[in-house]
């Protein structure tokens, strides 16, 4: 059986495509949907399927925010007020707590303002302080940044991510994005068609992915089916469409496995210069057939004869004159190549 | 000939009758309506359908089922109403729930159920996310009692039939309207639908006030989410 733990004080990231039951499992967590099969506790204690008193009981312990800001009709101290109200907080403390809250979201002075003038961010801002107001034990994120711009999602997620550090707060954060799965979380957990893909260290998850789909997930471009020729001392030899690529990994021979690797773990020199000794176990030449240059970051597809794709800056780019049809020199370190079984 | 004392009489029962039915009619109306939107049921659709006919019942075809039910040979004949002002309000309600009903139902619908979601996840209990619910669904609410009032104040065949339009006893003002064309003393009689009218005219400043919601409620402009 599949399970899913998060501990007090720690930010879990859900990553996973759509439809892949991030938003299910949340709802599941707060008690809004009762599970097809197994069980949620909270501190131990069996809450599934509870109803009534006692299931609010357990959810008022919790506070979620979504992917929309779902603010009710009125002002924005109103908003904020609503959890404190459920809860039956004095009118007294709840102005001092709204007051407060609002300011560390940074809308100390749009208290009375109505909802239908704020800007998208300003709303999800208080969104954010409804749910962070009741000072919940437990904050589920259901993608809340998802729908802002860039920029604003970005201040978002530094500062929600600063206020649950600060607050020692217990989070799951639901996301599609790899990046906002890596800085909001303390550990990633990577969902696929409703199982558990990958749990681990945003680093483990990232540079060690368990199956194609995890790594293909964080953006690990670069997979291949190989043949492990030869393994010794930790170090494996394995042959891809014809050419050796060398692994760190304990591995039997014969055995067929999958390998990749990260564009940016890719380094491309000129063509003359890649038998020059270095650290890179992996040193060979190929010829360039594709370059994405759109932003600040290229993306060169190498010719080895496997398609292998490297990032680089705009910068290298250009001082490394490559085009289409010139040949390479691609190295890469046999730590950055990841075999999975 | 109609006397100001008369006029003073069906004035009074016209607001009595119908301010009464539309209190009852709200009170009846506004949790069916709430029920029918947050629950599914088998044959839900059938009862919408019905409550959807029923607003539009022909006033004298009500007026007459209730007759033959209240009156004193009827199966509710003991009970002693028919030719009051209670068979007035009876009546009146029959007409004007379904409109209730109906209009609480179609404007809980078109309030963004995450709402309610949401409002459960920040403690609420089922009861607290449904007036959630319906509090964004307000101005729609009391266009439901605004619709159901309306109905009934202008209302003239089943109250004349249940309440026999018996002066200074079971007249209202569209009665009286009635009485006063029949006499021949059209000016009269348009003078009262005048009264009528601006009875109207206090009730829905009123409620539309309630409406506007101190007066900054933006009914157009329900923003309940950004997409951007």
């Amino acid at each position: 059986m599949e399970r899913l733990e998060v501990q007090q004080g720690e930010v879990l990231a859900v990553l996973g495509p759509s439809g892949s039951g991030k938003s299910v499992l949340l709802r599941t967590l707060n008690l809004l949907e009762r599970p097809s099969g197994g069980s949620v506790r909270f501190y131990g204690q069996d809450v599934t399927g509870l109803e009534g008193r006692e299931r609010t009981a357990v959810t008022r312990r919790m506070a979620m925010v979504f992917q929309d800001p779902l603010l009710f009709h009125g002002t924005v101290a109103g908003n904020v007020a609503y959890g404190l109200k459920v809860r039956k907080v004095a009118a007294q403390e709840r102005a001092g707590r709204i007051a407060d809250m609002l300011a560390v979201v940074g809308l100390g002075d749009r208290s009375g303002a109505y909802v239908q003038s704020l800007s998208g961010g300003e709303a999800q801002r208080v969104s954010v302080a409804r749910a962070l107001v009741i000072e919940p034990e437990v904050l589920l994120l259901d993608e809340p940044f998802a729908n802002l711009d860039a920029p604003t999602r970005r201040v978002l997620q530094e500062e929600t991510r600063e206020i649950l550090r600060d607050r020692g707060m217990t989070a799951v954060f639901v996301t599609h994005d790899q990046d906002e799965a890596s800085r909001m979380g303390d550990r990633i957990l990577v969902l696929h068609d409703g199982s558990i893909a990958q749990e681990g260290g945003v680093r483990e998850i990232f540079y060690r992915p368990a199956t194609e789909f995890v790594a293909r997930f964080v953006g690990m471009d670069n997979v291949y089916e190989g043949l492990v020729e030869a393994c010794e001392e930790g170090l494996a030899r394995v042959s891809v469409q014809g050419r050796e690529l060398f692994a760190v990994a304990e591995i039997r021979r014969g055995e067929k496995v999958k390998v990749g690797i990260r564009p940016e773990d890719v380094t491309l020199v000129p063509a003359d210069e890649v038998d020059r000794p270095t650290s890179s176990r992996n040193a060979f030449t190929g010829k360039v057939t594709d370059v994405e240059a759109r932003g600040p970051v290229a993306r060169v597809t190498v010719a080895c004869p496997f398609p292998l794709v490297a990032a680089i800056t705009t910068r290298s780019l250009d001082e490394l004159e490559i085009a289409e049809g010139v040949e390479i020199g691609v190295r890469f370190k046999a730590t950055a190549l990841v075999i999975f079984q | 000939m109609i006397t100001i004392g008369q006029f003073w009489h069906a004035l009074w029962l016209s607001l009595v009758v119908s301010g009464l039915a539309t209190v009852i009619s709200a009170l009846i109306g506004i949790p069916l309506g709430v029920l029918l939107s947050e629950f599914d049921f088998r044959g839900k659709g059938a009862v919408l359908t019905v409550v959807h006919t029923f607003m539009a019942l022909p006033p004298v075809v009500v007026g007459v089922f209730t007759f033959l039910i209240i009156m004193r040979s009827g199966p509710l004949g003991s009970i002693g109403i028919v030719y009051t002002p209670a068979a007035m309000v009876l009546v009146q309600v029959i007409l004007a729930a379904p409109i209730v009903t109906g209009f609480t139902h179609a404007s809980l619908q078109v309030v963004d159920p995450r709402l309610g979601l949401a409002a459960r996840s920040l403690g609420a209990t089922r009861m607290q996310a449904v007036l959630v619910k319906m509090r964004e669904a307000r101005p729609g609410l009391i266009a439901a009692i605004i619709a159901g009032f309306g109905r009934v104040i202008a209302e003239v065949g089943a109250v004349t039939i249940v309440g026999g339009a018996i002066s200074s006893q079971t007249d209202t003002l569209t009665t009286l309207v009635v009485k006063l064309t029949r006499q021949g003393q059209p000016g009269l009689s348009l003078l009262v639908g005048a009264v009528l009218l601006f009875i109207a005219l206090i009730v829905n400043i009123f409620l539309t006030r309630l409406q506007a919601d101190r007066g900054k409620r933006k009914v157009q402009e329900r923003v309940t989410g950004y997409v951007s």
